[in-house]
C-alpha cells in the first residue's frame, strides 16, 4: 500500500534519480534493519528483565564491548556516507558538460519565468524598473539591447531529452527553491546569487515544478510545468516559439 | 556547603512570584512551559485540521482572526503565521524552557550538594526575561498586520523587508525578532548561571567526574547555550537593524518585490542561514540533552541497576555537544553553499550518529540484567528510547546530502525532527515531571494516569508520524498551506486526513496528563522521603 504511488517516489527520469533511488533504498535497508532490530531489543529487554523479585546484575560497564560497537557503528554509517556522495556531487561539481542548453529560471513572489537566449545564444540585459507583467515583459528585457530581442520567455519550462540541460536559477525578490521530484533535486533559488542546476533528462513527460522553499502567503500556488520533448520538437519550438 | 536534609525536598515548597528560591523560580518555568505547551498543541490542531478542510467555513475563526479568516474561510497567511507562532513557542518556550529552566532549577542544586544556585536574583530575572519575551510574542501574533508567517527560521530577505513581502512581515515580523532578542538575553542569563553553579557551588567532596549525568547534561547544555545564544542575540539585533535602521546585512542588491524596487543591497541572504543555524542546530542538543540526563537516572533507579558506562556517558555528552556545534551547514545543503563545505558538514553530521548510538546501546546496558519496573517514569523513558532510535535513524537519511536534496523541507524532515526533538524531547519531559514530581509539588503523581497517558500517548505518536514519511517519499513539501494546488499532492489527500485524526486524538489524551497533574498537585499521595525506593547512600536519598 506505502510502496506505491502516491505515498511513494514517482518515477526517476534521469540516471542521476535512479542512482538516488538505489542509495536511498541501501539507506532504508540499514536504517530499517537497525530500527527493527533495536525496538524488537527494547522489547525483549523489558519483557524478560521485569522485576521478579531477584537481585539486579551488577555489571557497571565493559570497555571491550563499549569499543566495539562504537567502531561498527562508524563503519557503517561513514560506509554508507562515502556511497552516497556522488549522488550530490554529479550534478553540482566538475565540467560543464559542452553543448549544454543553458536555460535560465527567474523566480518571483510566486510566479515561475524561463528564459531561453534565442538564435544569437546570448542572453539581453534586463533593469529592475522595465518589469511588468501587464505589459508581457516579465524579467524587464531592456529593448535598447540588441541581444534581448530574441530571447524567449516563457513560463512553462520545456527542455529536450537526452540532452545536457544547465539551468541558471536567479530569483528577483526572496529565496524560493527549484524541485521537480522526478528528477530527485532541490535548489534553493537565492536573490543576488546565480546558482546552475545540471540535469539530463531520459525520459519524455510533463513534469511538476513546486517551489520548496517557503516564500510568503502564495508559497503552495508556485506551480510550474516542466515539458520534456523529443529533441526534433524543441528544436522546432525554439525557432518559433509563438507557434507552439 | 550546607547540605539540604532529604525531609525538605519533599515539603511542598510555595509559589512566589517575586521568590529568587531556585524551586519557586524552576515551578514558574514550569508553569511558562505548560503554558506555552497548550497554545502550540492548540495552534497545531487548528493547521492539521485546515490542511485536510481547506475550504472549511469556521465561525470562530472569523470572530478570532477577522482579516486572517474573512467568512471563516482560513487564508494562506493566517495559516503560515500560526504554522509561525507553533515552532516558535514550541522550539523556545517549551523545549529549551523546560528542560533548562524547570528542571535544571529544581534538581541540579540538591544533586550538587548546594543550597542554592549561583546568582539568586540572576536566577528570577532570568524567568521573569523570558516571560517578556512569551508576551512579546503573542503580541506579535495578534497585533495589527496579523503574525509573521516567514516560519521560526526567519529566512530573509522574507523577513527583511517588511509588509511588502506579505501581512504579517510588518509589526509582527519585528516583535517577533524583539521577542526572540529578549529570548536570548534571558537564555544568556540562566546559562551562566547554571555553569558558574556547577563549578562554584558543588559540595566540597564532588569531583567533576562524581556528577550525576544529570548535572553534567545540565552544564554542557549552558555551554552550549552561551555558545549560541550569544550568536543568535547579535544575528536578531542586526536582522531589526535590517528592518528599522536601513542597513543592509541580509538584503542583496537589486531586488525588487511586486512593484517596489527595494533600495540598498549589498548584503548576503546565506550569512543570516549561517548566524541562524550556529544557534539552531545546538538548540536542538539544548532541546534533547537535559533529557539524556534524566533518562540515565530513570533507567537506572528503576532496573535497580547503576548506568552503564559512565565515562562514556559523559564523553558521548561532551561528543556530541561538540560535534553540534560544527554541523549547522547541514540545514543548507542545498541553499547555494560550495557544494564541497556540504560534503565536510555531512561527515561530521554523520559522525555525531556514533555518539548517540553508544549513548542508546549503553541505556540497554543498563536495563539488561536488571529488575524493571515499570512505572510511569520509566515508561516514559523506555518510550523515550524507543522514539529516540526512530527519529536518530531518519537523520541518517537526511544527514547524506545526496538524499537531502530530494528530502529537504518535505514532510519526511517535518517527521524527522518532531519525533527526535519535538516528541523524543517531550517524552523527557513528561518522564522528568513525574519522576521529580515530588520536588515541585511534594505528592506523587497517580500512576494509574499515568501509565494510561503513556500507552495512549505512544501509540499515538507513532500514528501521526510514522506515516508522514510517506508524504516525505512522495515529494509533499511543508510550509504549504494548502495541497490543492499540485497535482501530485491531491491523492495523498487520505493519507493527510489520517495523520489529522491521529493528531487529533494524541492531543485529546494530553487532558489524561493536565487531569493528573492538577489533581495531583493538590490531592496526590504525600511524597515520602525516598519516593522511589532509590538505593540510598551516604545518608542522602539518591532518587532526587
Amino acid at each position: 500500500m506505502f510502496t506505491a504511488p502516491p505515498a511513494w517516489f514517482p518515477a526517476p527520469i534521469s540516471a542521476l534519480a535512479s542512482a538516488f533511488d538505489a542509495q536511498f533504498l541501501r539507506t532504508l535497508w540499514l536504517t530499517g534493519f537497525a530500527f527493527f532490530a533495536v525496538q524488537v531489543l527494547l522489547i525483549y529487554i523489558v519483557i524478560r528483565y521485569r522485576q521478579r523479585g531477584k537481585d539486579p546484575a551488577k555489571f557497571t560497564g565493559n570497555v571491550r564491548v563499549e569499543i566495539l560497537w562504537t567502531t561498527v557503528t562508524a563503519l557503517l554509517f561513514f560506509g554508507l556516507a562515502l556511497m552516497g556522495m556522488p549522488v550530490f556531487t554529479i550534478p553540482r561539481l566538475g565540467p560543464e558538460p559542452p553543448g549544454s542548453e543553458i536555460i535560465e529560471v527567474d523566480a518571483h513572489q510566486f510566479a515561475w519565468n524561463f528564459r531561453y537566449p534565442g538564435p544569437d545564444g546570448k542572453f539581453g540585459r534586463t533593469r529592475l524598473e522595465l518589469i511588468s507583467d501587464a505589459g508581457g515583459n516579465p524579467l524587464g528585457l531592456d529593448p535598447s539591447d540588441p541581444a534581448s530581442k530574441d530571447d524567449i520567455v516563457v513560463s512553462t519550462l520545456r527542455v529536450p531529452v537526452g540532452r545536457d540541460i544547465v539551468l541558471t536559477l536567479k530569483s528577483r525578490d526572496v529565496i524560493h527553491d527549484f524541485f521537480v521530484r522526478e528528477l530527485r533535486v532541490k535548489q534553493d533559488v537565492v536573490p543576488g546569487m546565480e546558482i546552475p542546476y545540471r540535469f539530463r533528462a531520459d525520459r519524455t513527460g510533463a513534469f511538476e515544478i513546486a517551489c520548496a522553499e517557503l516564500c510568503g502567503l502564495g508559497h503552495s500556488q508556485m506551480r510550474a510545468v516542466m515539458l520534456v520533448m523529443p529533441a526534433a520538437d524543441y528544436d522546432r519550438w525554439k525557432k518559433s516559439p509563438a507557434q507552439h | 556547603m550546607e547540605e539540604k536534609p532529604s525531609a525538605t525536598l519533599t515539603t511542598r515548597p510555595r509559589v512566589r512570584w517575586y521568590s529568587s528560591d531556585h524551586r519557586s523560580v524552576a515551578r514558574l518555568y514550569f508553569f511558562l512551559a505548560l503554558i506555552a505547551v497548550v497554545t502550540g498543541q492548540a495552534l497545531s490542531l487548528i493547521m492539521r485540521f485546515h490542511l485536510v478542510n481547506p475550504q472549511a467555513k469556521v465561525g470562530w475563526f472569523e470572530s478570532f482572526w477577522p482579516t486572517g479568516a474573512p467568512s471563516g474561510v482560513m487564508t494562506p497567511e493566517l495559516y503560515l503565521s500560526i504554522l509561525t507562532l507553533h515552532g516558535t513557542i514550541m522550539v523556545f518556550f517549551v523545549l529549551t524552557t523546560a528542560p533548562m529552566g524547570a528542571f535544571a532549577n529544581l534538581v541540579l542544586p540538591e544533586q550538587l550538594g548546594a543550597a542554592h544556585m549561583a546568582y539568586p536574583r540572576l536566577n528570577a530575572l532570568s524567568f521573569w526575561t523570558i516571560a517578556a519575551a512569551f508576551a512579546v510574542l503573542i503580541a506579535s501574533f495578534i497585533g495589527p498586520g496579523g503574525g509573521p508567517l516567514s516560519g521560526w527560521t526567519a529566512y530573509p530577505p522574507l523577513s527583511a523587508i517588511g509588509a511588502i513581502t506579505g501581512p504579517g512581515e510588518g509589526l509582527g515580523q519585528t516583535l517577533w525578532l524583539l521577542s526572540i532578542a529578549i529570548f536570548c538575553a534571558g537564555s544568556l542569563l540562566g546559562s551562566i548561571n547554571i555553569i558558574a553553579t556547577v563549578i562554584d557551588h558543588r559540595a566540597p567532596d564532588m569531583a567533576l567526574m562524581q556528577m550525576p549525568l544529570t548535572c553534567w547534561n545540565w552544564f554542557v547544555t549552558a555551554i552550549l547555550g552561551l555558545l549560541s545564544f550569544s550568536v543568535l542575540l547579535p544575528a536578531g539585533i542586526l536582522l531589526l537593524s535590517d528592518r528599522l535602521a536601513g542597513t543592509s546585512f541580509f538584503v542583496p542588491a537589486g531586488l525588487r518585490v511586486g512593484d517596489e524596487i527595494i533600495k540598498g543591497g549589498g548584503g548576503s541572504p546565506l550569512l543570516w542561514q549561517h548566524l541562524f543555524w550556529f544557534f539552531g542546530h545546538p538548540e536542538v542538543y539544548m532541546a534533547i540533552l537535559p533529557g539524556f540526563g534524566a533518562i540515565s537516572v530513570i533507567l537506572a533507579v528503576f532496573s535497580r541497576k547503576t548506568i552503564f558506562g559512565y565515562r562514556a556517558m559523559v564523553t558521548a555528552t561532551v561528543a556530541i555537544a561538540a560535534l553540534g556545534m560544527l554541523v549547522w551547514g547541514h540545514h543548507m545543503f542545498i541553499s547555494g553553499l560550495n557544494p564541497y563545505s556540504s560534503l565536510a558538514f555531512a561527515v561530521l553530521t554523520l559522525a555525531i550518529a556514533v555518539p548517540s548510538s553508544v549513548k542508546t546501546f549503553n541505556w540497554l546496558a543498563t536495563l539488561w540484567g536488571g529488575q524493571i519496573e515499570l512505572t510511569s517514569p520509566m515508561l516514559y523513558a523506555l518510550g523515550f528510547l524507543s522514539l529516540f532510535v526512530t527519529g536518530g535513524l531518519s537523520g541518517i537519511v537526511v544527514g547524506q546530502p545526496g538524499l537531502d536534496q530530494y528530502f529537504h523541507d518535505t514532510y519526511f524532515v517535518v517527521a524527522h525532527f518532531h519525533i527526535i526533538m519535538g516528541v523524543a524531547g517531550v517524552f523527557t519531559i513528561f518522564a522528568a515531571t513525574a519522576y521529580w514530581f515530588p520536588l515541585l509539588f511534594g505528592r506523587m503523581m497517580n500512576e494509574t494516569l499515568g501509565k494510561l497517558h503513556f500507552y495512549l500517548t505512544f501509540v499515538g505518536v507513532y500514528a501521526i508520524f510514522l506515516p508522514m514519511h510517506f508524504a516525505g517519499f512522495a515529494g509533499n513539501p511543508r510550509r504549504y498551506a494548502d495541497f490543492t494546488t499540485f497535482d501530485f499532492l491531491a491523492p495523498l489527500m487520505p493519507l493527510h486526513r489520517w495523520i489529522t485524526h491521529a493528531a487529533y486524538f494524541t492531543a485529546g489524551v494530553q487532558l489524561i496528563f493536565l487531569v493528573n497533574l492538577a489533581w495531583s498537585a493538590r490531592r496526590g499521595r504525600v511524597a515520602p522521603n525516598n519516593p522511589w525506593n532509590a538505593p540510598i547512600e551516604n545518608g542522602r536519598g539518591e532518587w532526587v
